[in-house]
């Protein structure tokens, strides 16, 4: 445990001196000292209006995730258990997984105006997508042993889905939520960026157009903070449901 | 006169053909009656169908054509009541632990608490596993794992059980070992079993006749009898009688075997062991 945390921490400090190195060696035109950002994220931290724009941000990546979460997972349930349309669907999927996402905006501006919909409609969009592939892999690979038991207890259908396919398929299935997380978050903020008023996609963008390199380098550097903690925790679990098996 | 406890009258199974393979004659027709309370073993040479006899006669899969009966009740591709079923792979549930793997089969069933905490208390003791109640299969060895599923299996208190090769992955010793906790399962729960095994000796030390098979599509060739008092267990592989039923199932799954392997009685280049 203290290794652990000797290692993360001298992770950290290598990371802060190339940092250090490269400011040296660009200037302030293109980033800020690790010491700068710092404390301009202080700032934003103890800043009434930062944490608007955070509130706004959040509460579009928490209805995003919802419906990516709760829409890949029942989408990812009914292909893995009907055959034919999995089969059917699965490469319209993972063609849309590879499309840059990006390119779809413009429409879905056209679709939900600007302002929190359109936000929350591009994060789910990015989101959705790993999870129902991941979903209707586990569903479709769940061991038939497993299955064949559920028949043998005589355990009607419905009640199979619930209590054999979903547990078996839940390691794959949380891998699938994990990396929808990550992507929700990611369309979110990408859509703040290009059509929002507010938020942190749009603080960012504004300090751009104002040229605060300090203020865009330590909104950045709170945003990956958050993504590596969640993230950490999520793989920890992740892990933890996959030594199971 | 035994009394039949189930029976397979002309039973064939067919997989059907696929865009990717042929269809496969896998089983049949097999004739086969099974004595109330009787041990009986299937032998045979690898994919003759020997999984393919269990699901059928589990209600699992539909026969091609033949009939089944269970207590004098037709299986029409539906699992009837009273089955129990250890299959070929492990099949013990990951995401639970070893206690909430045997209860599992008892949830549904509208028993009071106490007879369920009863039973499952029981099988766990029977089977070993009371020290390992709240382990994960995944902290279990192979045979461990595998005795879950016997437990999970037991609890249900099924009238026929079915045992799909279950210590096929075990070494021999632990395999004699669990042959005589089958054998002391059959007693106390005057179930019959039928036990699919690879081991010869395995079907001559615990059965009370044995069946082998041809190669596919299985039929059942030739039954052995073996004679053994209730109360046998391992101890009889010292007994003389004990290797002529070997050596005699080994003659009739030897031509058998070759045939699965695509050759015809030649002899073969190198001694075979049994
Ligand atoms: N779902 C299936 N579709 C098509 N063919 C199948 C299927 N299941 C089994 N078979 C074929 O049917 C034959 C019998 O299979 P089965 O599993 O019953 O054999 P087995 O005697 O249990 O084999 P083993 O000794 O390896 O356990 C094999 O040739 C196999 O390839
Ligand atoms: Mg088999």
């Amino acid at each position: 445990m203290i290794r652990r945390a000797l290692e993360v921490f001298l992770f950290l400090a290598a990371l802060t001196a190339l940092w250090q190195l490269l400011y040296l060696v660009s200037g302030d035109v293109a980033l800020s000292s690790p010491r700068d950002t710092a404390i301009a994220a202080m700032e934003l931290l103890i800043a009434e209006s930062f944490w608007r724009h955070v509130r706004e941000t959040f509460s579009a990546f928490g209805y995003a995730l919802f419906i990516a979460a709760g829409g890949g997972l029942a989408l990812g349930l009914g292909l893995g258990l009907h055959r034919l349309s999995g089969a059917v669907a699965e490469p319209i999927l993972v063609s849309l997984y590879s499309l840059p996402k990006i390119t779809l905006y413009p429409l879905i501006l056209l679709v939900f105006g600007l302002g929190m919909s359109a936000k929350v409609a591009f994060g789910a969009l990015h989101g959705i997508v790993p999870v129902t592939l991941f979903c209707m892999n586990a569903v479709r690979t769940v061991n038939p042993a497993y299955l064949k038991t559920g028949r043998i207890m005589r355990v009607s259908r419905g009640a199979m889905v619930f209590t054999i396919v979903l547990p078996a398929a839940l390691p794959e299935v949380f891998s699938g939520l994990r990396v929808c997380f990550s992507l929700t978050l990611l369309g979110v903020l990408i859509g703040e960026m290009f059509a929002s008023q507010r938020g942190l996609g749009f603080l960012i963008m504004n300090a751009v157009g104002l040229h605060d390199v300090r203020t865009v380098m330590a909104i950045t550097l709170l945003l990956a903070a958050f993504a590596v903690c969640a993230n950490s925790v999520l793989l920890m679990a992740d892990l933890r449901l996959h030594r199971r098996v | 006169m035994m009394r039949i406890h189930a029976e397979l009258q002309g039973v064939t199974r067919v997989y059907p053909a696929t865009p990717t393979h042929s269809a496969v004659h896998a089983l049949g027709p097999v004739d086969l009656a099974l004595g109330r309370g009787e041990f009986f073993s299937v032998v045979g040479p690898s994919g003759c169908g020997k999984s393919t006899l269990l699901e059928v006669l589990a209600g699992l899969a539909q026969p091609t054509a033949g009939s089944i009966t269970f207590e004098s009740a037709t299986i029409q591709g539906a699992v009837p009541d009273g089955v129990g079923v250890v299959f070929q792979d492990d099949a013990s549930f990951p995401w639970l632990n070893v206690r909430e793997n045997v209860a599992f089969g008892l949830k549904r069933a509208r028993l009071p608490a106490a007879e369920v905490r009863e039973r499952v208390e029981y099988a766990l003791s029977f089977m070993g596993l009371d020290d390992f109640a709240l382990a994960y299969p995944a902290q279990l060895s192979g045979g461990m794992r595998q005795r879950v599923c016997i437990a999970r299996t037991l609890v249900t208190q099924p009238r026929l059980i079915l045992l799909d090769e279950p210590f096929g992955a075990l070494d021999q010793q632990t395999r004699l070992l669990m042959g005589d906790e089958l054998l002391r399962v059959w007693r106390e729960t005057g179930a019959t079993v039928l036990l699919i095994t690879h081991a010869l000796d395995e079907a001559a030390m615990l059965s009370d006749r044995v069946g082998v098979m041809s190669a596919r599509p299985g039929r059942i060739i030739e039954v052995v009898k073996t004679g053994w008092s209730r109360d046998r267990d391992s101890r009889l592989a010292s007994d003389a009688q004990f290797g002529n039923i070997t050596s005699r199932l080994w003659r009739v799954l030897r031509e058998e075997s070759l045939k699965g392997l695509g050759r015809t009685g030649t002899p073969p280049r190198k001694q075979e062991t049994i």
